[in-house]
């Protein structure tokens, strides 16, 4: 258990270096942005007066290093500053969208990730007949359609022709747990059908990789059915690929849903970065850019603990 | 209001007195008619009206960085939202004139520097407070001051000097200006308990809702405001707006039913929309117009042929047709329309290769001219500069297209550039228009027009109170716009909204789309 215990915890270690490293990126990134945030807010209708006043106001004339520092320790202690833009206090604002954004991808995940593996081990078990070549071909397909084409079909079957489900997904405090739901199912499954491709063929490969194995011919030898052997003896040999891809996808579903949330009106992170941006609320970018990062490196980090925790060898060494 | 009012509201209004002429004159007369015909315009509606009820609206504009403070309103969506739980001293009727909101009446002194308005009696803001001269004056004062960062700044900097008698709002000029009053219908000037100086974002007004809930570029909520002085506005009880800048997207809420009025339909998507079961599309003339602007103080467009040349290589009944699809008229190298109370026609610009081409030589430009655009210009711009570039082509000018990004292009682009596309919102009057961009001195002078003769006749209009003088001084300002300046207006678009059959009441408007964004108020559930 030592050995995995201290690669585990350098990979927590590393995690946060990266973190650091990260959030001197987003800050530098975010500094060299073009255009001005006085100008931004005010729009078209800004007098250079009015221009001046704000930039005043908003405490745009410290030097960048300053702020930078000032900011980092805001981070640590959980005080993630407030918007340029609304004045609005930027955790409770970003916590009320990150859990939305959670939400939806956690309903995402909850149908995708399941279906995605049934559907890699039918296409090995049935290998190059079918079955097989029916399920990638589906899933390639959809996965080939762009975001917002999957998001336009569903609305207009689901939406507007059957009338099964709201083409809005706008969900707001309050809201009763059904409704909500009810509103994240056409978001949702555009969502499943962008990601389910990629974890399908993922868990198909590696457990092809696996099945070439000599213990599995022995598994055969023994006389076991096809299935038995894929679930028992290929499945958690494979784990640690699969696992990768799985939190590789529920990282996509997290931080890059932005043009699924447009079109449904979904009041996830996306949009709320996509706005900040196009205003050059910095503090906002930058805050959003961190917790991106954070949950980046976060599931990355799950993966990998997961990979060494399922890996015999690591886990017992000599 | 009691029923002897109306009873005159009646009378008067029988007599059609004409709206339009009150400006300047301020005489009690006028101001009882404009009052009272405003009063029976909504007693009419009113008779249909169903109380209750939730009307659900789809906007675009909406970001989630918007605020609730009416001072940084710079979108469609904050303008709508404002206008549920705030109002400014008077609003612009559906022709085009003044109706009283929380001023019952105004006169101007003889000069028209200084003008006394008469503050709404027993009327309390949302926080239990009652409106008073002095919360009207902390208004005006918030947004005009020198440290104030409100959109509505470069309206009010002709104010010398402000002060209140009793229910009287008093406001000195540094000139005169007889359009003052309708400088006070803009949608920053919401009238806030104590001028809004200590918490500007709160959304306390006198307004006919109350905000209940506010999660800025998502959604809003608001309930009708039972102590609303205004028996003829707001009739259902709750309001739910959702911002939906998706076009396709905002379209099918409307379709699927979701919402019961979408505002901004595309226009190329206008007559499918308009054929959809219980859905009926309202396309109302504006004064917003789609623009080519050139820096007339700039190489090579400092020179007045090579202008002319490009006003005559446009096509603009292509520019309606393929760009607007017939949602708007043409434009005559001028910022005004017919929306306008003193417009007068002048001779129609029409497209003339030859008459460019002619121009073009004269112009001794050599070489190719290029023109800057992107997609937020407006809806189809860079469209429109290819139709450009083929019109122009064909009187022997080559125009190159560069197309830049819609991020920054306000910021880097619009009024920094030589030639670019752009669009303009309307103004209430032409004195406004004119004010924001054609005067040598105003701060979006986008076309760096400086005219002498221009400013002159500009400054003398607002100082002139008689109508027939004042419609011939903007008659030729427009021809010396349209002969001299860097504009280019081919087209003026019109708002197209679409309301469901579960909303009736829909009625004519200026201003903005939406009927002025008073849509939500001024319709019911339909029973």
């Amino acid at each position: 258990m030592g050995l995995a215990l201290k690669l585990i915890s350098q990979r927590i270690a590393l995690g946060f270096l990266l973190l650091l490293a990260v959030s001197a990126l987003i800050f530098a990134g975010t500094e060299i942005l073009p255009g001005d945030v006085a100008q931004s807010i005010l729009g078209q209708s800004a007098t250079p007066e009015s221009l001046a006043n704000l930039r005043a106001e908003l405490g745009l004339s410290e030097p960048a290093v300053t702020r930078y520092f000032s900011w980092l320790g805001g981070i640590a202690t959980g005080d993630l500053g407030t918007a340029l833009t609304s004045g609005t206090d930027i955790s409770s604002a970003v916590a009320q969208r990150l859990g939305n954004t959670l939400f939806l991808a956690a309903v995402a995940a909850v149908i995708s990730v399941p279906i995605a593996i049934l559907l890699g081990l039918l296409a090995v078990r049935f290998k190059d007949r079918w079955p097989d070549k029916l399920i990638s071909a589906t899933t390639l397909a959809s996965i080939s359609l762009p975001e917002f084409f999957i998001g336009y079909l569903l609305i207009l079957v689901f939406g507007v022709k059957l009338g099964w489900f709201p083409t809005v997904a706008t969900v707001y405090e309050g809201m009763a747990f059904g409704d909500r739901l009810m509103a994240v199912v056409l978001p949702a499954l555009t969502l499943t059908l962008v990601v389910l491709a990629h974890m399908m063929r993922m868990t198909r490969a590696a457990i092809l990789n696996v099945m070439q194995s000599a213990y599995i011919e022995t598994a055969e030898l023994k006389g076991l059915s096809t299935f038995k052997i894929i679930r028992k003896h290929a499945l958690p040999n494979a784990i640690s690929p699969v696992v990768n891809v799985v939190m590789l996808n529920m990282a996509y579903l997290i931080v890059g849903v932005v043009v699924v949330e447009v079109i449904f009106v979904y009041p996830g992170m996306g949009q709320y970065l996509v706005d900040h941006v196009s205003k050059r609320d910095v503090p906002v970018v930058q805050a959003c850019g961190i917790i991106f990062a954070a949950i980046y490196i976060g599931l990355n980090l799950i993966a990998d603990v997961v990979s060494v925790l399922s890996n015999p060898r690591l886990r017992h060494p000599k | 209001m009691n029923d002897e009012l109306k009873y005159l509201s009646k009378q008067v209004a029988k007599h059609r007195l004409d709206r339009r002429s009150f400006m300047g004159r301020a005489g009690a007369l006028g101001l009882t008619a404009a009052t009272a015909s405003s009063l029976l315009g909504s007693a009419v509606m009113a008779q249909g009206a169903i109380k209750g009820g939730t009307i659900k609206v789809a906007i675009d504009g909406g970001a989630s960085t918007d605020s609730l403070d009416p001072a940084l309103a710079a979108n469609s969506t904050a303008t709508q939202v404002n206008r549920l739980w705030g109002e400014p001293l008077v609003e612009l009727d559906a022709e085009g004139g003044l109706e009283m909101k929380l001023a019952t009446a105004f006169e101007a002194s003889a000069d028209a520097k200084t003008w006394t308005f008469q503050i709404r009696d027993g009327v309390t803001f949302s926080n239990g407070k009652t409106l008073t001269a002095d919360d009207v004056m902390a208004t005006i004062e918030r947004h005009a001051g020198e440290d104030s960062s409100s959109g509505a700044l470069g309206l009010l900097g002709s104010i010398s000097a402000m002060r209140t008698d009793g229910n009287a709002f008093i406001i000195e000029l540094d000139g005169p200006n007889a359009d003052l009053p309708y400088l006070l219908t803009d949608y920053h000037l919401m009238i806030q308990p104590g001028g809004g100086k200590e918490d500007p974002a709160a959304a306390i007004g006198t307004g006919p809702y109350t905000i209940v809930s506010a999660e800025p570029g998502v959604r809003f909520v608001a309930e009708k405001n039972p102590d609303y002085w205004n028996p003829d506005l707001g009739h259902a009880s709750t309001i739910e707006i959702t911002v939906i800048n998706d076009d396709t997207a905002r379209v099918a809420a409307l379709q699927s039913g979701q919402v019961d009025m979408c505002s901004r339909i595309p226009p190329k998507v206008a007559s499918l929309v308009a054929r959809m079961n219980g859905v009926t599309v309202h396309s109302v003339p504006s004064a917003g117009h789609y623009v080519f602007i050139m820096h007339a103080n700039t190489a090579p467009f400092d020179n007045k042929d090579l202008r002319l040349a490009l006003k005559y290589a446009m096509n603009r009944e292509e520019m309606v047709d393929k760009i607007l699809f017939g949602n708007g008229s043409i434009g005559n190298d001028t910022p005004i329309n017919t929306s306008y109370p003193l417009f007068s026609e002048m001779e129609q610009r029409s497209y003339d290769p030859d008459k460019a081409a002619f121009h073009f030589n004269a112009s001794g430009h050599e070489g190719s001219v290029l023109l800057r655009t992107s997609d937020n210009s407006f809806p189809g711009a860079p469209d429109a500069a290819q139709l450009f570039q083929q019109s122009a082509a064909a009187a022997g000018i080559t125009l190159d297209i560069s197309r830049e990004p819609s991020d920054g292009y306000w910021s880097e682009v619009w009024n920094k550039q030589p030639f670019c596309t752009s669009y303009w919102g309307g103004r209430a009057t032409q004195d406004a228009m004119y004010s924001t961009a054609y005067l040598s001195t105003a701060d979006w002078n986008d076309t760096r027009f400086f005219n002498e003769q221009f400013d002159q006749l500009l400054i003398a209009a607002r100082g002139e109170l008689d109508t027939a003088k004042r419609t011939g001084m903007y008659a030729d300002m427009g021809t010396i716009v349209s002969e001299e300046g860097g504009l280019i207006c081919p087209m003026f678009n019109n708002f197209i909204d679409a309301t469901s059959d579960k909303v009736a009441g829909w009625g004519p408007s200026k201003g903005f789309d939406l009927m002025n964004f008073y849509a939500p108020m001024k319709m019911w559930v339909a029973g």
